[in-house]
């Protein structure tokens, strides 16, 4: 009997010291990732402003930009871009292998790393992720990106910390679908999503335990109408180049102001911390007293929009909208367009509107996009010269009044559309109609509040000419593929069309299928280049300016590193850090 | 007071009838090297210190760092031309290119600043001047009328006719206009030319105004109506339209005058609020609301005072009509 007892004690120990060394273990195993930024202090808290306020934490559901801000510095992704050098980097997964026919991708994720809540990650919280997120009748906003192009995905989990993806046919940018589609905690989501009522959860008047993720960042509070606390995720899987555990800050805080003009004055006063997207304007307001009030503005340069003119080219106008027909001959002419694109002076309108902050365009790259740009593009001087060469040659006539008529004796006359909000967009409208006066044109402007514009470009096309401007979350052209390819979704200027309308547009459609699967960088650079070449030529849309990307921080706040991709500065909020004064 | 009054608004209307010959420049010309000059010194004295008896100005040099700061280039000086030929414009429908004053080519004379696209505030303002006030007063005008037919009739007829008419007012009193308007301009085509944007601008105005006006002149016709004159004049077998227009109309005159240089000012109003939020006439047609509608941005009220013009331009129009109102009240409502 007691040697019995002493068994069981002897075996207890045993358990117990094995139990003791598997954790200890475990805990050893912790692969964290090594940042190289320079090391910081612990503490503090950085307020930035926001233009509207967030409506959910739920990756799922989070498509608005305020809730993007706030949910992003809450989770974790799998592969990330990194914003400021362009490329791929490992993130929850530590390293990846492709195999040879691009087909296959074995991921391999991150050991013995924690949820913001403590429990522990693995392979089966990305499986689920990728369940949730590939599952039609959950609409998430990540499965377009996903299998965009009919491309379909599986994932299968090889062992606890390996993950498989199969695609159906190769993606010479698979690597980069991974970034911003994040990690959901299995263990906290599975309920709601089997109980269908996933879109639900997550909303921001959840309890923050209730919430967990793999970012740097956990809900603390959050009062409506006013501000959104975010407090230090004490299990994030990052560490200074000491092995201080990331991140640096205590809490950020994201306040709700209402306008650009608002959050340009806040941060003037010292109110915010760090402010992202100033427009020029501001940048040169504030720039005056960037000494005295103690922050820093910098110029990046020019991020990735491009503003550009659109006619309307769509092909449901006839019999329906007779008037806009009508035009849509003049539109249609691809030497009206080169007249037009002639006529625009792209440079008063950079240093007008954008008050030199900005670049003229005369495609769709811009010179921030550094993997990408064709750099042999004509940029052409403004010429009045040759624009009234292109349109005579085109038939135009002018009358003795100077006014251009088409060949039925027509005057040329359109208006341009544009968003009211947009005081720059407003301002190149008006700057377009000027340089077209000179031509004999007579444009009128309209401005239109911005649901009601959008719903005339992509709903009714119940316009004649539009200013907009698209700006791309990634360099690489893949995002790009809904705006080119004829059957695209925001193929602005002829929108669902059934086979491509012209032979340029076929073309393009064919480089853009070519480059997807083409996994070799030079040859794909090669087929982008002629897209952006036909664009130039051809101008389905006329780019005209790009405007930099322009921000601002306090002096003290060590290792901002802001970059030309969204979200320009918040990207590495896990080192940002507060300087002893 | 109200000679001063008269005189000044006199003066300002004046000026913007005759806002072609007056403005050095076309108000749509976009100088687009000189975005946000300052208003134009004019000089007396030039570098060397000698005194002239004639203004001159000189060129302004962009500053090649920052946006929209300039220096004076002393090296050449361009004196104030009287009756230059400049830009075409048409003057009671006479086309002419003669200008009040001006200043030989490449200098640029801008009296009151330049807005972002380098045009000339100080031409803006004429022109726009012209949007702005003929909109109230034909505004005015038009919402006087109809409340002067609707409030006779009422007035005069009573009975069933009077309290239809006067739910309808009440119905329109009680609407909320600048909402009313919102809708109007959302129902209307894309496409309008500035001659129709401005009056559509102004029959909306007007015609949403009519209510009060209607009312007092209701008030005014219903004790008439009792006035023992009138009655006699009815026993001698007059008709409902003489005695409208010999014994009655004439009253209401008082009421007439005092409600219209009230209410002008208040269209002018109307319509430089509706312009500042882009109800108005639009780009590159000026008006003093959307002369005043870049106001709305932050850099633009911080940077450049000379931008706030237009508001400046309103407050003696204002006070002109205020006065004059009191003025026509006291004179024509009680005076007699």
């Amino acid at each position: 009997m007691r040697r019995d007892i002493r068994l069981i004690l002897v075996f207890l120990a045993l358990v117990t010291g094995a139990l003791w060394a598997q954790t200890k273990a475990a805990a050893a195993k912790e692969e964290l990732q090594r940042t190289t930024g320079e090391v910081g202090q612990y503490g503090g808290r950085l307020v930035i402003s926001q233009r509207a306020e967030a409506k959910t934490l739920n990756p799922v559901t989070a498509i608005d930009r305020p809730s993007r801000e706030v949910m992003y510095r809450t989770q974790a992704d799998l592969i990330h871009i990194n914003r400021v050098t362009q490329r791929t980097e490992p993130a929850l997964a530590k390293s990846w292998t492709a195999s040879n026919d691009g087909l296959e991708y074995a991921l391999r994720l991150r050991r013995g790393i924690r949820f913001s809540d403590g429990q522990p990650f693995n392979a089966d919280d990305v499986v689920f992720s990728f369940q949730v997120y590939l599952d039609q009748n959950v609409h998430s906003p990540q499965r377009d990106l996903l299998i965009a192009r009919d491309q379909k995905i599986t994932v299968q989990k090889a062992d606890p910390y390996t993950v498989v993806f199969k695609l159906a046919r190769p993606d010479a940018a698979a690597e980069r679908l991974f970034d911003s589609v994040v990690v959901l905690p299995k263990h906290l989501l599975e309920k709601a999503y089997h109980d269908g009522t996933l879109g639900q959860a997550w909303s921001l008047t959840t309890p923050p335990g209730q919430i967990a993720g793999l970012g740097p960042f956990r809900l603390k509070n959050y009062v409506p109408g006013e501000h959104i606390t975010l407090e230090r995720n004490p299990y994030y899987w990052k560490v200074d180049a000491k092995d201080n555990r990331l991140p640096y800050l205590n809490e950020i805080t994201f306040l709700v102001v209402a306008s650009e003009d608002a959050e340009a004055i806040r941060f003037q006063t010292g109110d915010t911390d760090v402010i992202s997207r100033l427009n020029s304007e501001n940048y040169a307001l504030l720039a005056k007293d960037q000494q005295s009030r103690g922050y820093t503005l910098e110029d990046l340069g020019p991020g990735l929009e491009y503003n550009f003119i659109l006619f309307n080219l769509n092909d449901d106008t006839r019999g329906r909208l007779p008037d806009i027909a009508r035009k849509q001959a003049w539109f249609r002419e691809v030497k009206f367009r080169q007249a037009v694109s002639a006529a625009i002076d792209r440079s008063d309108i950079v240093r007008l509107v954008y008050q030199g902050r900005g670049e003229p365009l005369w495609a769709q790259v811009t010179a921030g996009n550094k993997l990408w740009l064709n750099t042999k593009i004509p940029k052409p001087a403004r010429s009045l010269n040759r624009a009234r060469e292109l349109l005579k040659s085109a038939g135009f006539t002018w009358n003795k009044d100077g006014k251009l008529g088409d060949h039925n004796g027509q005057l040329v006359e359109f208006s341009i559309v544009s968003s009211s909000s947009n005081s720059q967009r407003m301002q190149i409208a008006n700057m377009v109609q000027q340089d077209l006066a000179r031509l004999g044109i007579e444009v009128s402007v309209v401005p239109l509040e911005f649901r009601s514009f959008l719903e005339r470009v992509t709903q009714t096309h119940e316009y004649e000419a539009a200013v907009m401007g698209l700006v791309n979350g990634d360099v690489d052209p893949n995002p790009e593929m809904n705006v080119w390819m004829s059957s695209g979704a925001t193929h602005l200027w002829n929108l669902g069309e059934k086979k491509p309308a012209t032979p340029w547009e076929e073309e393009i459609d064919k480089l853009m299928e070519q480059q997807i699967v083409t996994l070799n960088y030079p040859a794909r650079k090669k087929l982008y280049d002629r897209v952006q070449e036909i664009v130039a030529d051809e101008l389905p849309i006329i780019c005209v300016a790009s405007p930099d990307i322009l921000v601002g921080s306090k002096k003290n706040l060590g290792n901002f590193r802001p970059a030309i991709l969204d979200p320009y500065t918040l990207h590495n909020v896990e080192e940002l850090f507060w300087k002893p004064k | 007071m109200v000679r001063i009054a008269v005189v000044l608004l006199s003066l300002l209307y004046g000026a913007i009838l005759g806002a072609g010959f007056l403005a050095p420049y076309d108000p749509a010309e976009q100088d687009r090297a000189h975005p946000f000059a300052p208003p134009t010194r004019l000089h007396f004295v030039d570098a060397e210190g000698s005194l002239h008896g004639w203004p001159f100005i000189y060129g302004l040099i962009p500053s090649p760092d920052n946006f929209a700061e300039y220096q004076e280039d002393r090296s050449r000086a361009f004196p104030v031309r009287l009756f230059v030929s400049g830009d075409h414009y048409s003057l009671l429908g006479f086309s002419c290119r003669r200008h009040w004053f001006g200043i030989d080519e490449p200098g640029h004379i801008f009296l009151l600043g330049t807005d972002g696209y380098g045009r000339d505030q100080f031409s803006r303002l004429l022109w726009g001047g012209r949007i702005s006030l003929l909109a109230g007063l034909i505004a005015a005008a038009l919402s006087l009328s109809l409340g002067m037919a609707v409030g006779s009739v009422s007035g005069y007829f009573g009975g069933f006719v009077d309290d239809t008419l006067m739910r309808l007012v009440e119905l329109f009193l009680a609407m909320p206009w600048l909402y009313l308007l919102f809708a109007v301009r959302a129902f209307l085509p894309l496409h309008i030319s500035p001659t129709v944007a401005f009056f559509l601008l102004v029959v909306v105005i007007g015609t949403v105004g009519w209510a009060r006006p209607a009312r007092l002149i209701r008030g005014v016709v219903l004790s008439a109506r009792e006035r023992k004159y009138v009655l006699a004049a009815r026993g001698f077998g007059a008709s409902d339209f003489y005695l409208l227009r010999r014994h009655i109309l004439p009253q209401t005159m008082g009421v007439f005058l005092t409600q219209a240089a009230l209410l002008i000012p208040q269209y002018i109003l109307a319509e430089v609020t509706l312009s500042f939020l882009g109800l108005g006439v639009g780009e590159p047609v000026p008006s003093w609301g959307n002369m005043l509608g870049s106001l709305q941005q932050y850099h633009i009220l911080a940077s450049y005072w000379w931008m706030l013009a237009p508001a400046l331009v309103l407050v003696p129009v204002f006070w002109g009509y205020q006065v004059l109102a009191d003025f026509l009240h006291e004179r024509l409502e009680f005076g007699h």
